[in-house]
């Protein structure tokens, strides 16, 4: 630290700006009203740690520096832009790319130095390129089923978890003998290649309705890998940036596996989604009410409050703009509509915010369920657009059930509960929902759009 | 060198702690663009690839370290751009429609 030219002085400040400003960019994340200053002082923090880089007095060719900054600008522009619908695969896919940078930076690094490494520093280079590599091939792996390149179903095989940790204990263990024997580089490709294998076979044998959770945890793994980067090139500022997103993440998948009632290890080795398929073949046919797109007009608007639950099913049908015209129509009829949100609606952490928010509808009317809970006994009705497990009531008295104790949506204390759904096939997970065959249940079977659009016609044009 | 690193490990807890407060506190309705800024943020890995690659030190190392350039950048300039839409989507219906109830 002594012998530093007067540039690195200058760019150590930058770095402590930039970190500062970092902090503070999450710190605005707190509230809608000021989250766009955090954009503004992340995007400056980012500009200013770029440009101070570039003054860096090792750097002697800025050639492929300039070429790589303006073709990944490319890439990232339409990236920016797709549909939010399809924002959980965008995020694996960028949790993809922020780990390889990590796991490139890291073997270039190793192959600069070795055998010169300290144990210390070969320790956070094999943490660095294990946490990249498997969240690397894990994500892109999440964002092939979020995209429906691969099967959404959980791909499961026997001895599936002893090949997985004999996998990670190869990784750990030649980690742990390339520190002791700096010399051994044949283990470094090793320590690489099986951490992509392993996250390729961590991320296949979980289910679709997890991947809040599993986006969550790569999110947190790719700060960590980031963090360790920050150590292995002492980086305050990479530590800094690092330990944030690390801790964004590993909040965000607490706060997913308590949602769904689950611990991590579950999640991971679990395998959800797979051992109740065969549950769901003793069910008798039990006697539904349905009800047409009329009568459910009928009575939307003979209610004072109505509480929409949409969840992943109104994603995919792409019906959010549709619910936007119901709950239009329906306010200036002087009901009073708010929106009740599961925390692991949808395929990622605030997933079905964001698209109803995209939808135009207004914030404070998007509840969160500890909050909307007590409501349930005053609502005339509960509207479910494309929820399932979220709204199961055997999740709080059916302790055989595999979802049970997991805090979901009292639905079925509202006045009347009515379910747009395209069938009676059980929901993803593959478990059977009781609260469709009480007496205040109405089915609405059809496309969440179109059924909801045939609602918004009724109540437009009928008065 | 020894106390270098420690005073690494003393940012990374500090900083640690500092991201559960801050993000403790964040409304789970801003869970998706708090994700996406995280992640631009992150890409702040982008330093280290660009020295790298400035240094020449080799052509194994120059070659990884364009790719890392390029899908690091590709996050931060995708990251901060998608945040920014999303979050000019959430609007609050309080200062324009008053709220109705039915009489």
């Amino acid at each position: 630290m002594t012998d530093f030219a007067g540039s690195q002085y200058l760019i150590e400040i930058i770095y402590l700006i930039a970190s500062a400003l970092f902090i503070l960019s999450l710190k605005w994340m707190s509230s809608p009203a000021t989250a766009r200053h955090g954009i503004l002082a992340g995007e400056i923090g980012m500009v200013l740690a770029i440009a101070g880089t570039l003054l860096h007095h090792g750097i002697i060719d800025y050639k492929w520096i300039i070429i790589g900054l303006v073709l990944g600008t490319g890439i990232g522009i339409p990236l920016g832009m797709v549909q939010m619908t399809a924002v959980p695969q965008r995020t694996a896919l960028s949790h993809a790319f922020g780990a390889l940078c990590v796991t490139l930076v890291g073997t270039a690094e190793f192959y600069l130095r070795t055998p010169n490494v300290p144990k210390f520093m070969m320790s956070v280079l094999s943490m660095e390129v294990i946490l990249g590599g498997l969240t690397f091939t894990g994500s892109l792996m999440a964002a092939g089923k979020l995209q429906e390149l691969l099967p959404q179903r959980p791909i499961t095989y026997k001895g599936q978890n002893l090949v997985n940790l004999l996998l990670f204990l190869v990784a750990v263990g030649s980690a742990v003998y390339l520190v002791l024997h700096p010399g051994a580089r044949i283990f470094f490709p090793i320590i690489v290649g099986v951490s992509l294998i392993f996250g390729v076979l961590l991320v296949i044998p979980i289910g679709g309705a997890d991947m809040p959770t599993v986006i969550s945890l790569l999110n947190s793994y790719a700060g960590l890998s980031a963090a360790a980067m920050g150590f292995v090139l002492d980086s305050k500022l990479l530590i800094i940036a690092g330990a944030l997103d690390g801790s964004s993440g590993l909040i965000l998948s607490v706060i997913m596996s308590k949602a769904m009632n689950r611990s991590f290890s579950n999640v991971l080795f679990g395998a959800f989604g797979q051992v109740q398929a065969s549950a769901a073949g003793e069910q008798e046919a039990k006697p539904v009410r349905s009800a047409t797109p009329e009568e459910a007009a009928a009575i939307l608007l003979a209610a004072n409050k109505v509480v929409i639950v949409p969840g992943y099913g109104m994603a995919v049908a792409q019906a959010q703009h549709k619910v936007r015209e119901l709950y239009d129509a329906l306010t200036k009829k002087g009901v009073e509509v708010r929106f009740a949100i599961h925390p692991v609606a949808g395929r990622m952490p605030g997933h079905m915010n964001v698209l109803l928010a995209e939808a135009d509808i207004p914030y404070d009317r998007l509840i969160e369920m500890d909050e909307i809970n007590g409501d349930f006994p005053q609502t005339d009705v509960a509207l479910i657009i494309g929820a399932n497990d979220v709204t199961n009531p055997a999740a709080r008295t059916d302790q055989s059930s595999p979802i049970f104790g997991m805090p979901i949506l009292d639905v079925d204390k509202a006045h009347t509960v009515m379910v747009i759904k395209r069938g009676m096939s059980p929901g993803f997970a593959g478990i059977d929902n009781p609260l469709y065959y009480l007496e205040r249940t109405l089915m609405l079977f059809g496309d969440a759009k179109q059924f909801v659009g045939a609602i918004v016609r009724e109540l437009t044009g009928g008065h | 060198m020894k106390m270098d690193l420690l005073t690494s490990l003393y940012v990374f807890m500090l900083a640690g702690f500092i991201g559960f407060e801050v993000i403790r506190n964040i409304t789970p309705l801003l869970h998706t663009p708090l994700m996406s800024l995280t992640n631009a943020l992150d890409a702040i890995a982008v330093v280290g690839a660009i020295v790298l690659v400035g240094e020449k030190k080799s052509t194994f190392a120059t070659v990884l370290g364009v790719i890392a350039i390029v899908a690091a950048t590709s996050n931060v300039v995708g990251g901060f751009f998608i945040t920014d839409r999303m979050l000019r989507m959430f609007k609050t219906s309080r200062p324009t429609k008053p709220q109705l109830t039915k009489p």
